[in-house]
């Protein structure tokens, strides 16, 4: 069969970007080889790992599990809208303040996660922490650490005047 | 690329995805959420010539309560389920059983009537479906007719839906006074598939058990309701888990042995049973 292709525009952290992809693709490869978004990690390309979340119109999604052309007409935001070297987003910082990363093939997907789940519980118990990690795998096993860290960043975010 | 190459449909009305569907048989396949497709395609375990994408179907994204009915459009996800009060209301088992599908990330794509159409036999929703009795509203060319939960569920991952017809619409029956209820499950992580799980409803009058509704998920290729196991919960909760535990015969696998499975059957009928008694009565614990 031949492939059949579709150009969509994707509203991708705030920029459109116009792009011809066959329709097979999902977003997750599509972020990272059109749009050199290579933020957006893939380990398992099946739902199951987390790696590849990102948000659609706020919502956290796996882009393993969607095609490009679904994305058209809604806002996707990547880790690359979180922060700058310079200016890290409180997760991160808090990431790398309590070594909340290993080897980091994981870490985007958790970012993203826990950046939409601290924005609907900006208290969070330590259980629903780890609640809202199940859907993340990192197999470097270093959940204490991520934990840790969510918490701070938690804390950090709530400060007044932030 | 992952999916192998297939052509692509996104109609903007009913009428258009039940044509493209009608033309393309069993060579066609509907993506809703995508949450169970995906994977699938990404494995190239499913390999259908063309995809019709429901989410542009605008007309299938209510939910509300009519004639006693909780009417789920195929376009409602499950996280907007798990969020809805009037759910949390009127068809309150539905509501604790979502959030045991997946994580959120799942969830916000994830369809209600894409789970029930997929038909995993672990899966939740169709447990809830046949222990609430719902109702399934399928769309075709030919027209509209409605498949009861008990016989749409014909086998692992197989429904009586025909190749040219669209799941449009699940239908809940809402909680009459005096039901309980109660979804408990058992998986080896948060947000697995459940190696066994019950839903369950019981009516109570008089601080006596009057009727009893149960499913199993996991227990075998379908959900599982028996007559027999409702009947005996009527009278006593433990010989219904013992009832459940000789009359299921799941399969067994890696996660858990089919003994494994029907021990968690029977103990968690009890567990079911006794939470569904006691939100039945206020939280009076069953004698």
């Amino acid at each position: 069969m031949r492939e059949p292709t579709r150009t969509v525009q994707l509203l991708v952290n705030g920029r459109t970007h116009t792009v011809t992809v066959p329709v097979r693709k999902t977003l997750a490869d599509t972020l990272r080889e059109d749009l050199g978004l290579t933020g957006t990690h893939l380990g398992c390309e099946q739902g199951v790992c987390g790696a590849c979340t990102v948000l659609l119109d706020g919502q956290p999604v796996r882009s393993c599990l969607l095609l490009a052309v679904q994305a058209a007409g809604h806002e996707v935001t990547t880790v690359e809208a979180l922060g700058t070297p310079d200016r890290l987003h409180p997760l991160q910082q808090a990431f790398w303040e309590h070594h909340g990363l290993q080897c980091g093939f994981c870490t985007p997907g958790i970012l993203i996660s826990l950046v939409a789940f601290l924005r609907e519980r900006p208290s969070p118990t330590r259980e629903e922490i780890r609640e809202a990690l199940a859907g993340n795998l990192c197999r470097c096993t270093g959940y204490q650490n991520i934990v840790r860290a969510a918490e701070a960043a938690a804390a950090w975010m709530r400060e007044p005047g932030r | 690329m992952k999916p192998p190459v297939f052509e692509y449909c996104d109609p903007t009305t009913v009428e258009e995805a039940v044509d493209c569907l009608a033309e393309r048989g069993e060579a066609a396949k509907v993506l809703a959420g995508g949450q169970s497709l995906l994977p699938l395609l990404n494995l190239r375990l499913a390999r259908p010539d063309c995809l019709v994408d429901i989410n542009r179907l605008d007309e299938l994204d209510y939910l509300h309560e009519e004639a006693g009915w909780l009417r789920v459009g195929a376009r409602v996800r499950q996280r907007r389920v798990e969020e809805s009060e009037e759910v949390a209301r009127r068809v309150p088992l539905l509501a604790e059983a979502v959030r045991y599908v997946g994580h959120p990330q799942i969830r916000n794509r994830g369809t209600v009537c894409g789970s029930l159409a997929h038909a995993d036999p672990a899966a939740e929703l169709p447990g809830v479906a046949v222990a609430l009795g719902a109702r399934l509203l399928v769309r075709s060319r030919l027209g509209t007719r409605e498949i009861p939960a008990e016989q749409f569920f014909t086998g692992q991952l197989t429904t009586a839906l025909r190749p040219d017809e669209l799941l449009v619409e699940a239908q809940f029956p809402v909680f009459p006074a005096g039901w309980g209820w109660a979804f408990v499950e058992v998986t080896n992580r948060h947000g697995d598939y459940a190696l066994c799980g019950v839903a369950a409803g019981v009516y109570v009058e008089d601080r006596r058990v009057r009727d009893v509704r149960l499913a199993y998920v996991g227990a075998g290729p379908t959900p599982v309701r028996l007559r027999e196991v409702e009947l005996a919960a009527v009278e006593d909760f433990r010989a219904a888990g013992e009832e459940a535990r000789a009359r299921l015969s799941p399969d067994g696998d890696l996660h858990a042995s089919a003994e494994f499975r029907r021990h968690l059957a029977a103990v968690l009928t009890g567990r079911a049973l006794r939470r569904a008694f006691e939100r039945a009565t206020g939280g009076e614990p069953h004698a």
